[in-house]
């Protein structure tokens, strides 16, 4: 007997495939025989396109790489400037700043959550987690004046400070999050079938995750404790209780229930972040006070001679970093989130380098789906999670 | 012509057309509107409201479906078999329709289109034919991702459809007949048992011996609609849409329609065979409330079908392929087995 195999191109256009995941598949029936990704559909020239502007100018540009997760981006681009010019912002700025990235990891979750169920046909948990992701938007429309594209932080502290209310309805927010995470979770958890599709499919050792630089929810999955609030604290997460779940299967089901922990524990810090902002001063400084960097208060522009002549002078060419390379991470919903930046001395970056978590764990999908069937593959890719405006930047 | 008028035969043949006309008539309009149901109830589901935009409630959504479709343009793709390619839409159609005329929806013979005596050997056969639409369409689409949703079907419709074929048997041995109305006047009056009448209907399904038919018939009967968690044949996640990825306007339209249309279908005959039928308190004095009940007991059903379509997940293909040929078929020939030794006994004792 004559054995083919058909090669069937999943994607560009594909409902599973989160945007314009391309995945040539070789198969055997319905068994993967190779699996190859294949990106660049997506691909918008962000990080030379950052190379012509100011550092302040491509933080718009950061919020449209994970546009799931804009917080997280914003405060990974701001932290790497941060280093670049040696500044730290207020413990307040801090503050906020951690509420917001941990609002925004409840959110990417929450798509994350509906997009992997629809994909594994339960159509329903998509509504209910877009309904908590809509007030999480709505947040950032209260903070920022945005939906999605916030941009709210800037290197040195915010764009503005938070407004009125804000506190509270954060508050409410996190309230009712824990209560709304069962709802979800009494749709999949014990479901059998959920189980069936996700528990053994798209395995991954902990070996080789880290053998493949994956990281954030696709590595815990996989037994490795780590994650970069706890292994290398950016703003003040050292001094948040909250606990990094782990499980050790290593499958797509160890990655939902990583992630499912991973909101509850995300609405722990946001309780305690938002205390902490009461402490501190629900309203106060909200910028670093270097006006070499950093633009000076509105009110002293008015009075004070020398600090219009900072606004105009960053306003005009932006500001001027020392001459330098700087590194810096997060840990943003997806993994680990990384901006390198190189200056020469200008206004602009001699070179911006991101490293994206979706674009580093995608490698990690051939290894999970070879010699496995044609539905695992969209659990895997639900799974891991990507965004493709991440993925290709 | 009075002639022709008082000929007995004619007759009948006229009085058949009528309800033929009325019942053709009538399905469409349920199908439109058994389709807005699913989507005002999986909307509410999903904590949101479906379609109200469309005349008062939306009710007016159906129309503008069709008439929406209806302009739509025909597409058939480059290398399609054409001939097939325009069969299997109405393939899809056909057998539903036909398998309805021998549903009884109350007392014969006023309410049942044709008694024939091998009604549900005719709602077997058909529903065996139901699998050539879908795998006619997939394999002439000339579309991979359609190729294997017409594969996928054709394993799973014949896989489910022998637990299908088991777990009805149990139920002509109870009734020994294989005519539809038989079985259903087979369940008239109360529950016999323990040598005393219970307050309990005389249905297939407080039989205990056709308790587990009708809930492997259930089970078998969502994966011969493709509905969730068995719509394998057009998951969209995985397959786009399956096999009528490629089909487009009223013949995409014929699919969808045929799929409701088999859902009515099949869940008339699980209400003939195991739920009584047409019986219910005061039929006896007033015949036409036995639509009603037969009417009642359908909804409630599809009511079921769509519930679940919206809670589950899909199975994996070979999931699915397991669950039948390991599951639900050993358990349905053991269950024949014992309703047969025990129906004897029983006979004998």
């Amino acid at each position: 007997m004559r054995n083919e195999t058909m090669t069937i191109n999943m994607g560009p256009q594909h409902p599973s495939t989160h945007g314009v995941l391309r995945v040539a598949l070789e198969l055997d029936g319905e068994t993967i025989v190779a699996c190859k990704p294949i990106v660049g559909y997506l691909h918008t020239g962000m990080e030379k396109q950052a190379e012509y502007k100011t550092y302040t100018q491509s933080i718009p540009q950061t919020d449209r790489m994970d546009y799931i997760s804009p917080m997280s981006n914003n405060l990974a681009f701001c932290l790497a400037a941060e280093k670049l010019l040696g500044i730290e912002p207020p413990a307040r700025v801090q503050a906020i700043r951690v509420l917001l990235c941990e609002l925004t990891r409840i959110s990417s979750h929450a798509v994350w959550m509906g997009t992997h169920a629809i994909d594994i046909g339960a159509l329903t948990v998509f509504w209910y987690c877009f309904r908590e992701r809509e007030k999480v938007l709505s947040i950032y429309d209260h903070v920022a004046g945005a939906r999605m594209t916030s941009s709210y932080f800037r290197v040195g502290g915010l764009s503005r400070d938070i407004p009125e209310g804000f506190l509270e309805r954060c508050e409410k927010f996190v309230d009712e999050m824990p209560a709304h995470i069962d709802e979800y979770e009494s749709l999949l958890t014990k479901n059998p079938i959920w189980l069936a599709r996700t528990q053994g499919v798209a395995l991954i050792s902990g070996k080789d995750a880290v053998a493949w630089g994956v990281t954030g929810p696709t590595l815990r999955g996989s037994g490795v404790n780590y994650d970069l609030r706890k292994n290398e604290p950016y703003s003040g997460y050292e001094t948040y209780q909250f606990d990094v779940p782990v499980q050790t299967a290593g499958d797509a089901y160890a990655r939902y229930q990583v992630r499912v922990q991973e909101m509850r524990e995300s609405v722990k810090i946001a309780k305690q972040a938002i205390r902490r902002i009461r402490e501190l001063g629900e309203f106060g400084p909200y910028r670093v006070r270097d006006f070499k960097y950093v633009l000076p208060p509105k009110e002293d522009v008015k009075t004070s001679m020398e600090a219009l002549i900072h606004h105009f002078k960053i306003v005009a060419h932006g500001f001027f970093p020392p001459v330098g390379e700087a590194y810096s991470t997060v840990e943003a919903p997806k993994g680990e989130l990384g901006f390198y930046l190189v200056s020469d001395g200008s206004a602009r970056p001699w070179r911006m380098k991101v490293r994206s978590p979706s674009f580093i764990n995608l490698q990690a999908l051939p290894l999970m789906v070879e010699g496995r069937l044609i539905a695992d593959v969209i659990a895997a890719i639900g799974s891991i999670d990507i965004v493709l405006g991440e993925v290709d930047r | 012509m009075a002639a022709l008028m008082q000929n007995e035969a004619f007759q009948v043949a006229l009085w058949a057309m009528v309800k033929v006309g009325i019942i053709l008539g009538v399905m469409l309009g349920v199908v439109s509107y058994l389709i807005y149901a699913e989507r005002k109830i999986c909307g509410h589901i999903q904590a949101r409201t479906g379609p109200n935009r469309v005349g008062p409630l939306g009710l007016l959504q159906p129309i503008a479906d069709v008439g929406k479709l209806l302009f739509k343009e025909e597409f058939i793709p480059a290398g399609a078999n054409k001939v097939v390619f325009h069969i299997a839409p109405i393939l899809a159609v056909f057998p539903a329709i036909v398998t309805f005329s021998v549903i009884p929806m109350g007392p014969a013979p006023m309410f049942v289109v044709t008694d024939i005596n091998v009604g549900l050997l005719l709602f077997l056969a058909m529903s065996s034919l139901g699998v050539y639409a879908i795998t006619l369409g997939g394999w002439s689409s000339n579309n991979k991702y359609a190729l294997l949703g017409g594969l996928r079907s054709s394993a799973q419709m014949i896989s489910y459809e022998l637990a299908l074929g088991l777990s009805t048997i149990p139920v002509l041995l109870r009734s020994g007949t294989l005519s539809l109305s038989g079985i259903v006047d087979s369940q008239a009056g109360n529950l016999k048992a323990f040598g005393t009448t219970l307050p309990l209907p005389n249905w297939g399904i407080f039989h205990w011996y056709l308790v587990l038919p009708f809930f492997i018939f259930l089970i078998c009967s969502f994966a011969e609609t493709n509905r969730a968690p068995f719509d394998l044949p057009e998951a969209e996640g995985e397959l786009v849409a399956g096999f009528h990825t490629e089909y487009s306007s009223m013949k995409w339209a014929l699919f969808f329609l045929g799929e409701y249309m088999n859902m009515i279908v099949i869940c008339s005959i699980m209400v003939t065979l195991y739920l009584g039928g047409w019986h219910g308190p005061g039929v006896d004095k007033f015949a036409p409330l036995g639509l009603v009940w037969f009417l009642t007991k359908l909804f409630a059903l599809l009511f079921f079908f769509i519930w679940v379509r919206w809670t589950y997940p899909r199975l994996r293909y070979d999931q699915l392929m397991g669950f039948g040929w390991k599951v639900l078929l050993p358990a349905s020939i053991v269950n024949v087995v014992i309703a047969a030794v025990w129906l004897y006994w029983r006979a004998n004792a």
